[in-house]
């Protein structure tokens, strides 16, 4: 059976709140059935509009949403049979979590014996077995999340849409609900259009994230290559940390470039830069720079440390490199440790490959 | 379980609890000499108020303090056949002191009320009472007149021995106590009172269900609009609100009287003809019409704040799960509005079965309500009493519907704002 790369697809979509500022912007999405497809982006940025259209409480203003190959953009939201978790939950704060999830099969008018054997399944699999009888006010959030999953899911869905579902819980319940939804959807293979700000929620859960800013998609890309390999200098800086160097072009040649600082020329690896005399922003990943490089390093150069900052697992040391005081390098924390110290002088070094010139800020 | 009934002790020895109170009581104090100006007003202006009510509605010792005698020597009289001598002779001396005190009239008017016939018969006894002589007074009184002769009238006084009555009360439900003390109700063409309690019922009743069903969108499309247009709207609701009821009611009549603004809008597109125009004041439509405007705000006001909670992605949830928006209100928006519907709708309730300017204003003859009667026996008839046993059960009538509601709905789930 081959998979549909098109199951869902987003043609040419614009959308519009005001009639005078695109919030979505010319969005061509494909997503393939049974993928965990993440929409990352600062709020304000689209990808919340996109999932509404998606879900249908919002009408593109331009462009066509495909599911399965149905263009669905005249179907109301409760004819399209996507399940979908909001951000707090929606719960029917007066129904028992039975009623809860009994509704979407309610309304189908799936019998009764049949409906209790598939909310059975759902709560197992959220692992809420016997709180069936449970008002939504009664459970703690972990749990009201659970049970909004498993309303999601209940009616079997082909598509379900979360809408940053663990934006109001705390740090460890977000990290361990992340795999519980990632081994669910690992499970029963379902399609899952995530929406979240959270990048870690993101690399962490999907198999591609798309990046959004401004209304458009940034880059589309399984999260590995998103956090190596951006494509430009807002995705290098709104996934994970980034060390920036801003310069121009001096020499390209051999799939490296030379750019020139205020003080100093580094090699990079040409990205998005053509040509010499461009304006370019240098990206490098704090573990990508090791401090007294002994491998032989094409940029190498010393810096004075500014701040020691200590994190158990590893040490963050920002270092005045360059001009630029700001950047970072993370030390795991071994024996061997170098004596990190404030005010010290060291060499710092990396390779012009993991020093990517991106588009200028 | 031992260390949980073992008493516990603060560090220095003195047991929790009496530490917790003295620490506490200052704080306890201080609550309530800031409650304690409310708590006086009300009880000047409500509590003794009401209970000063509920005495004058059962109190009728004025007969029992001026016939003192006559009432002590009736204990032992039957009733069956005419009282015995002794009676007849107390009451002579209970008469001879109203006389010297100038307190007969009052005597005569209270009898009359009990029954028919008083008024005459003392005034003759008064005249003739003063060349009684000493002795067999029952031969003398029953000489006077008649009807001192017939046993109706003398059961008739001795109703009127107990210090506190019930008659009031039955009064305001058109029954009275015959000469036998049986309940019985008042004849038919005599009945006003019942029929303005069912009608005070039925427009407080409709007059809620117009409320509700007016209040309800205009509740929601104020909790669901964006900010700058719900202030707009809010304004739009409550500057009525903020108008003198007085004023609002006389609007009312500018608009609906027959000459009026709505009749002449009727005629102009032709719906009527010009002497043919409706009537919709001083009768039932105007004190519909006008108290359902004027309590529109009771009703409009809790829902709003109940549906302001109401969080939009419930609606958004029950569609996504296949309700159809019919389906996603009737299941999901609709019951988590109740708390505000039984809110609005007790309050306008209450408020509409007690009320008083607006259908003396626009309600005529048929639209007016319990509350018209109340007024009128406070500022006409004089009879404060009955005022005050008929204020008394509109007031209980309120106490039973508000423990109706605590049973069907639950007063907790109630939403004010």
């Amino acid at each position: 059976m081959s998979v549909n790369k098109e199951f869902v697809k987003f043609d040419k979509v614009d959308k519009s709140y005001d009639g005078k500022v695109l919030v979505v912007k010319d969005l061509q999405l494909d997503i393939a059935e049974g993928e965990f497809i993440t929409m990352l982006g600062p709020s304000g940025s689209g990808k919340t509009t996109c999932l509404m259209m998606l879900a249908g409480f919002e009408t593109p203003t331009n462009g066509e949403i495909y599911l399965d190959g149905n263009a669905i953009s005249s179907i109301p939201p409760h004819k399209r049979g996507i399940g979908m978790v909001f951000q707090n939950y929606a719960l029917f704060p007066h129904m028992t979590v039975y009623e809860n999830l009994a509704f979407p099969l309610r309304v189908r008018k799936i019998p009764k014996d049949e409906a209790d054997k598939k909310i059975d399944k759902a709560l197992s699999m959220v692992s809420l077995q016997g709180f069936a009888q449970r008002m939504p006010g009664q459970l703690s959030g972990g749990q009201q999340q659970r049970v909004a999953v498993a309303r999601s899911l209940v009616f079997d869905p082909q598509l379900v849409l979360m809408d940053e579902p663990l934006g109001a819980l705390d740090k460890n319940l977000r990290e361990s609900m992340q795999y519980e939804i990632k081994h669910i959807h690992e499970s029963i293979g379902v399609t899952v259009v995530y929406v979240t700000h959270d990048q870690s929620e993101a690399l962490t859960m999907s198999n591609r994230i798309a990046v959004f800013n401004d209304g458009k998609v940034q880059q589309l890309s399984s999260p590995d290559e998103l956090y190596e390999k951006p494509v430009n200098s807002f995705v290098a800086e709104f996934i994970g940390e980034n060390n920036t160097f801003a310069g121009e072009v001096s020499d390209i040649s051999g799939g490296k470039c030379k750019v020139k600082l205020a003080n100093a020329d580094i090699l990079a690896n040409p990205i998005s830069v053509k040509g010499k005399g461009e304006r370019t922003t240098v990206s490098i990943r704090p573990e990508r720079a090791l401090i007294n490089p002994t491998d032989k390093m094409d940029n190498i150069h010393k810096g004075k440390i500014e701040e020691v900052i200590y994190h158990g697992d590893h040490t963050r040391v920002r270092i005045n490199l360059l001009g630029n005081s700001e950047f970072i390098l993370k030390v795991p924390n071994s024996s061997s440790n170098l004596d990190i110290k404030l005010g010290n002088e060291i060499k710092i070094g990396w390779n012009s490959d993991d020093a990517r010139a991106l588009d200028p800020k | 379980m031992s260390s949980e009934t073992k008493q516990i002790l603060t560090t220095d020895g003195i047991p929790l609890e009496v530490s917790l109170k003295k620490a506490e009581k200052k704080n306890k104090i201080k609550a309530f000499l800031l409650v304690a100006p409310l708590l006086l007003f009300i009880i000047i202006t409500y509590v003794f108020p009401i209970g000063d009510m509920l005495m004058r509605s059962v109190d009728d010792k004025m007969v029992t303090e001026m016939l003192p005698k006559t009432f002590k020597s009736m204990e032992k009289w039957d009733g069956e056949d005419l009282p015995p001598e002794e009676v007849f002779e107390a009451f002579y001396f209970d008469f001879q002191k109203l006389i010297e005190e100038e307190r007969e009239g009052k005597l005569s008017t209270q009898l009359n009320y009990t029954k028919n016939g008083f008024k005459s018969i003392i005034k003759k006894l008064r005249r003739k009472s003063k060349s009684f002589e000493e002795g067999n007074y029952k031969e003398q009184i029953m000489s006077v007149h008649r009807r001192w002769a017939d046993v109706e009238y003398w059961r008739a006084i001795k109703r009127r021995a107990p210090a506190y009555t019930y008659q009031k009360y039955l009064k305001g439900v058109d029954m009275y106590e015959n000469e036998k003390g049986e309940i019985i109700n008042v004849p038919e063409d005599r009945r006003v009172h019942r029929i303005l309690w069912l009608r005070t019922l039925e427009i407080a009743f409709f007059v809620t269900v117009f409320c509700f069903l007016m209040a309800y969108p205009i509740a929601h499309l104020l909790a669901t609009l964006p900010m700058k247009y719900s202030n707009l709207l809010m304004i739009c609701v409550l500057l009525p609100f903020w108008t003198s009821l007085l004023v609002r009611t006389a609007s009312w009549m500018i608009l609906l009287q027959q000459q009026g603004i709505v009749n002449d809008f009727f005629v102009m597109i032709g719906l009527v003809s010009d002497d043919n125009r409706l009537e919709m004041m001083f009768n039932k439509t105007g004190s519909y019409v006008a108290m359902t405007q004027i309590l529109l705000p009771f009703m409009v006001l809790p829902l709003y704040s109940v549906m302001k909670t109401i969080s939009p992605s419930l609606m958004r949830a029950g569609k996504s799960l296949g309700g159809t928006p019919f389906v996603a209100f009737w299941k999901v928006y609709f019951p988590l509005t109740i708390p505000g519907i039984g809110a609005g709708c007790l309050l306008v309730f209450i408020l509409a079965i007690g009320y008083y300017i607006t259908p003396a204003l626009v309600g005529g003859a048929s639209g007016t309500l319990i509350s018209n009667q109340i007024a009128f026996h406070m500022k006409s008839t004089l009879d404060w009493s009955f005022a005050s046993a008929m204020g008394l059960m509109l007031l209980s009538g309120v106490l039973v519907i508000y423990w109706l509601y605590n049973k069907l709905v639950g007063i907790d789930n109630i939403k004010l704002g």
